[in-house]
């Protein structure tokens, strides 16, 4: 049980994560109008996955991560400046998004070995969403890239 | 003799259901001047709005002297509009027509010549693709060219320069339109026909006050609404317009939802299909996808739960769901009430999934019309030069992009298709982040028309972008250009457009332009010769002179795609009508309606895009696509109501929202120069009900200020049936006036719009802004917008005083080929 814990706390951790970083890009890069708006968005979603998954911390208890957390993902920082930097935020915004999703599917799994819903249920509609997250992620750094690489000044 | 200034519409002519729309001959000559006077009537269509009126150019003296209805086109049946009769001819002999070309000396526009012109912009050009490469051009075109033009300019974007930046204003008028049917149906293009309107039982005008927009189609509508078998109306509009009114006549419904909040509203209307059983489930099983999801999307909008968000009574939502579910046969009608306001494409779809539920599509009766908002959008669109590629190919599929670079024997890379083509507002920002430092723009006006104004003309006047304009007049956007070309308009140029129904006409050239113009062909042709640009094997890219070779190349690239060209001809189009596409072998006259066997474009390899999500825009990839396989079904697709971007404050506390005039046309380039439209709306004014001017102590009349967190407008007030708490401008209105008015600087109401967009459609949301109004002073009289339409107020005098037109109702009606009532 302690290592569902675990998986539940880092959903609930990176989540929080992946708002943050959605909020600060957005008011970083806030003269790209899309991206302001859409970060903003994205970051609530973020924010209801952690408001849907409470009930389950509450039950399951936020364990303390056992394993070294080799990959540090304390969000962003500090949001860069100009079309590369929008590139390269949108791209750290997909790492922490992966991360995200990954913790899902984690979660998923155990919530199916342990036939629990109620967790099932929000750990699937939760994934679902952050894949569409990472799919706009991808969406905006194709759409950016060439101009930013080629041609921004 | 008519004042159709006061007669907006025209005489009734009502006819049964399904029976043929009688015809009726409406014609207007400049003053003094009679049928016997006129030297030839050359073909055309009206070039006004987006409804394609077939119309004959009366000429006299190489002038342009005034128009007639065609009789025998499937469009109008010989009718035209107020703007279509007095606007069509008298822009082109006005004397402030730019006639040279100009060119930026020590910060002033100076005549010139072409060739210093050309020299100019292809040294510019040269320089910063030879610096920095294609990614450097930006071209941003019309509503209002022609097909060839469209074309001609799509072909050097794309396989001369290798820009993906390439977009029109028709992205803030209608690309909402196209991508919604992209969403649903797999491609873009317009399902039903005008002549639903004889065969339907009930007619939803979604945010489309089409009595305004479209005067002929909504003459069309009243035929049928006050014949005795009427089909009822409904009506999704925050002011009580004309439409409103027949709806509320034939026993349909009004609903006003608040600014901003149309899906919440249409995914209570579904929701209610499915809540009562109205769902065509075997015919929905067999040809669409997503039934399941979309019902789970709506279920949560009860009728009382989208009265809390909408203002709409539940059961005014109810009714208008119950004529809905119980017609057999609906017409839907869509324009910018929708397009431009928030969440604009789910909501567009949203029309096509209650269609899609009912089974009402692909028969006489049961269409939809995604409208658009100018007369040759729809070519834009199918050319390309909007960015969409060439004949409704999708960017995404290489199988697509290969057949474009074999019919223009150019390398695949040259086509820039690595990401969705840049959208117009995207453009300007790259713009002012000076990524794109060269920038053409075609018979447009963005300093007017874009939103957030004081944005836009800092772009257009920095140094760092070299903007060239091309137009018919010194527009707001050419005197902030570095070079003006002088163009040929409509009646000066031979071409095709094709109207909102898919009908092509041929326009042919009937005077010769003034001065030096020439036509936007002749211009980009001049770009491409001294551009030197090739194909493959090194010869000239571009080989044809004549717009009919451009048209011939045009109709054989459409070949095999769902628009198809192939059997249309100039020669072809110089019969009695204009002709809807798809034309080929098949469909020798054409078509008069699409998706009748319930196949859609859809299937991996024919569709013109995989869909996007519709809440963020993100695209879907042709993996995912493969695995919903398709294959012909439609999409149901929905979306959750979210709140708009900017909702009313305390220092805001109103809701802004622009819309048109009838007698304007855009920034009133053409209309503002024809008497009979200019007296008939002078001026710019704001929109209040009775209730705000009440507590805000303003009268009719009285000067207030709007202002919103971006800029303000000082005009007078109409104390009108706008929705209560919700401010309307025009906004034709800019800084240019035909004679000169003092309150000029401060009327444009894209000063006040927001910087924001549809995520999927990328259209700009022109319909919601927070704002603030103040009473300035008294004015004196009432305010200058017409009082027949829109903007009635109860006690004042009818707008009156149009020139003389005549109009003829035929005793024959003749025969319409595609027509399912037949003709006589
Ligand atoms: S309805 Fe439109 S196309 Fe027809 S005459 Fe009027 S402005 Fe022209």
């Amino acid at each position: 049980m302690s290592h569902l814990a675990t998986y539940v706390g880092l959903a609930d951790h990176s989540e929080q994560t992946l708002a943050s970083a959605l909020r600060s890009v957005a008011e970083g890069h806030a003269e790209e109008a899309d991206v302001f708006h859409t970060c903003h968005l994205l970051a609530g979603w973020s924010e209801e996955h952690r408001r849907r998954l409470a009930p389950v911390v509450e039950r399951y208890g936020e364990e303390d991560v056992e394993e070294p957390e080799r990959l540090h993902h304390d969000g962003l920082a500090q949001v860069r400046s100009g079309p590369v930097g929008l590139l390269r935020d949108l791209q750290e915004l997909y790492v922490l998004g992966a991360m995200v999703e990954t913790t899902w599917t984690v979660v998923i799994q155990g919530a199916q070995g342990l036939r629990d819903t109620d967790l099932l249920e929000v750990a699937t509609s939760c994934s679902t969403q952050t894949a569409r997250q990472l799919s706009w992620f991808n969406t905006r750094m194709k759409v950016a890239a060439p101009q930013a690489l080629i041609v921004a000044r | 003799m008519t004042d159709r200034i006061a007669d907006l519409h025209g005489v009734r002519t009502p006819h049964p259901r399904a029976t043929v729309w009688p015809a009726r001959v409406d014609q207007y000559l400049d003053d003094g001047l009679g049928e016997g006077d006129v030297d030839r009537w050359v073909q055309s269509a009206c070039l006004l709005c987006s409804n394609g009126c077939g119309c004959d150019i009366a000429v006299k003296d190489g002038r342009m002297v005034g128009v007639r209805g065609r009789a025998g086109d499937v469009v109008n049946h010989g009718r035209l509009g107020p703007k279509g009769l007095y606007g069509s001819t008298p822009w082109a002999s006005s004397p402030d027509r730019v006639t040279r070309p100009l060119v930026r000396e020590d910060g002033r526009l100076v005549e010139t010549d072409w060739e210093t012109a050309m020299a100019r912009v292809v040294e510019r050009s040269r320089s910063s693709l030879e610096e920095r490469g294609p990614l450097t051009h930006g071209f941003y075109t019309s509503g209002q060219l022609f097909l060839e033009e469209y074309y001609l300019q799509a072909v050097i974007g794309k396989a001369g320069i290798g820009t993906p930046h390439m977009d029109g204003d028709t992205r803030l008028c209608t690309a909402t339109s196209a991508a919604a049917f992209k969403e649903s149906f797999g491609a873009d293009g317009q399902p039903g026909s005008y002549t639903d309107i004889e065969h339907c039982d009930a007619i939803f005008l979604y945010g489309h006050n089409m009595a305004e927009t479209q005067t002929v189609l909504w003459a069309r509508v009243l035929d049928r609404t006050r014949a005795d078998d009427p089909p009822r109306v409904v009506c999704v509009d925050p002011r009580r317009t004309l439409v409103a009114q027949e709806a509320e006549r034939t026993g349909g419904v009004h609903l006003r939802p608040r600014v901003g909040t149309n899906l919440a509203l249409m995914n209570g209307l579904t929701r209610e299909l499915f809540a009562n059983g109205w769902v065509d489930e075997a015919w929905v099983d067999a040809h669409t996808l997503g039934r399941d999801e979309l019902e789970e999307t709506v279920a949560a909008y009860t009728p009382e739960h989208v009265a809390e968000i909408c203002g709409v009574p539940a059961d005014d939502l109810r009714r208008a769901a119950r004529i809905f579910g119980e017609s057999q046969a609906v017409l839907s009608t869509v324009l910018q009430g929708f397009y431009q306001s928030h969440q604009a494409t789910a909501a567009s779809v949203a029309v096509h999934n209650l269609h899609l539920l009912r089974g009402m599509i692909g028969r006489p009766g049961a269409g939809v019309l995604q409208m658009n908002g100018q007369p040759t959008a729809q070519n834009n669109r199918e050319c390309g030069a909007d960015g969409d590629l060439t004949g409704f190919r999708n960017w995404d599929n290489p199988a697509h992009v290969r057949e474009l670079a074999d019919a223009w024997n150019v390398d695949p890379m040259t086509i820039p298709h690595w990401s969705p083509p840049t959208h117009a507002m995207q453009i300007f920002s790259y713009a002012a982040s000076g990524s794109i430092d060269f920038l053409w723009i075609s018979a447009t006006n963005p300093a007017v028309s874009m939103p957030e104004s004081a944005r836009i003309r800092n772009i257009l006047s920095s140094d760092d972008c070299f903007v060239v304009v091309q137009d018919l007049f010194l527009t707001e956007t050419a005197e902030l250009a570095d070079v003006v070309l002088p163009a040929a308009g409509w009646g000066e140029k031979t071409g095709c457009f094709t109207n909102v129904n898919r009908t092509v006409h041929l326009s042919e050239k009937a005077v010769d332009p003034p001065g030096e113009a020439r036509s936007d062909y002749e211009i980009f042709l001049m770009y491409a010769d001294l551009m030197g640009f090739t194909d493959k094997d090194g010869a000239p890219l571009v080989r044809w002179r004549r717009p009919e070779e451009a048209f011939e190349s045009f109709c054989s690239v459409t070949r095999g795609r769902p628009i198809d060209y192939t059997g249309l001809s100039y020669e072809k189009l110089r019969g009695p009508t204009g002709i809807p596409w798809p034309v080929n072998e098949a469909h020798p006259e054409g078509t008069d309606r699409l998706y009748a066997d319930g196949v859609f474009p859809t299937d991996t390899e024919v569709c013109e895009t995989f869909g996007h999500d519709l809440v963020t825009g993100a695209v879907v990839t042709e993996q995912e696509h493969r695995a919903m396989r398709p294959d012909g079904r439609a999409f149901l697709k929905g979306a959750p109501y979210s709140p708009p971007h900017e909702e009313p404050s305390d220092d805001f506390p109103m809701l802004f929202t622009t819309g048109r005039t009838v007698f304007q046309f855009h920034t009133r380039t053409k209309t503002g120069r024809s008497s009979s439209l200019d007296d008939a709306a002078p001026d710019a004014w704001a929109e209040i009900s009775p209730v705000d001017a009440e507590r805000l102590g303003i009268d009719e009349g009285d000067w207030v200020h709007v202002t919103s967190p971006r800029g303000g407008i000082e005009v007078r007030a109409r104390v009108g049936q706008v929705i209560e708490g919700a401010v309307f401008a025009p906004f034709h209105y800019g800084r240019w006036d035909p004679r000169g008015v003092a309150d000029a600087e401060h009327r444009l109401a894209n000063e006040l719009t927001m910087t924001v967009w549809d995520p999927v459609s990328k259209q700009p949301y022109f319909k919601t802004a927070a704002c603030r109004v103040t009473r300035l002073r008294g004015g004196d009289g009432p305010a200058p917008a017409p009082t027949t339409t829109a903007s009635p107020a109860t006690d004042l005098a009818p707008t009156v005083g149009g020139a003389e037109t005549s109009s003829r109702v035929l005793d024959v009606t003749p025969a319409y080929p595609l027509d399912p009532a037949g003709g006589s």
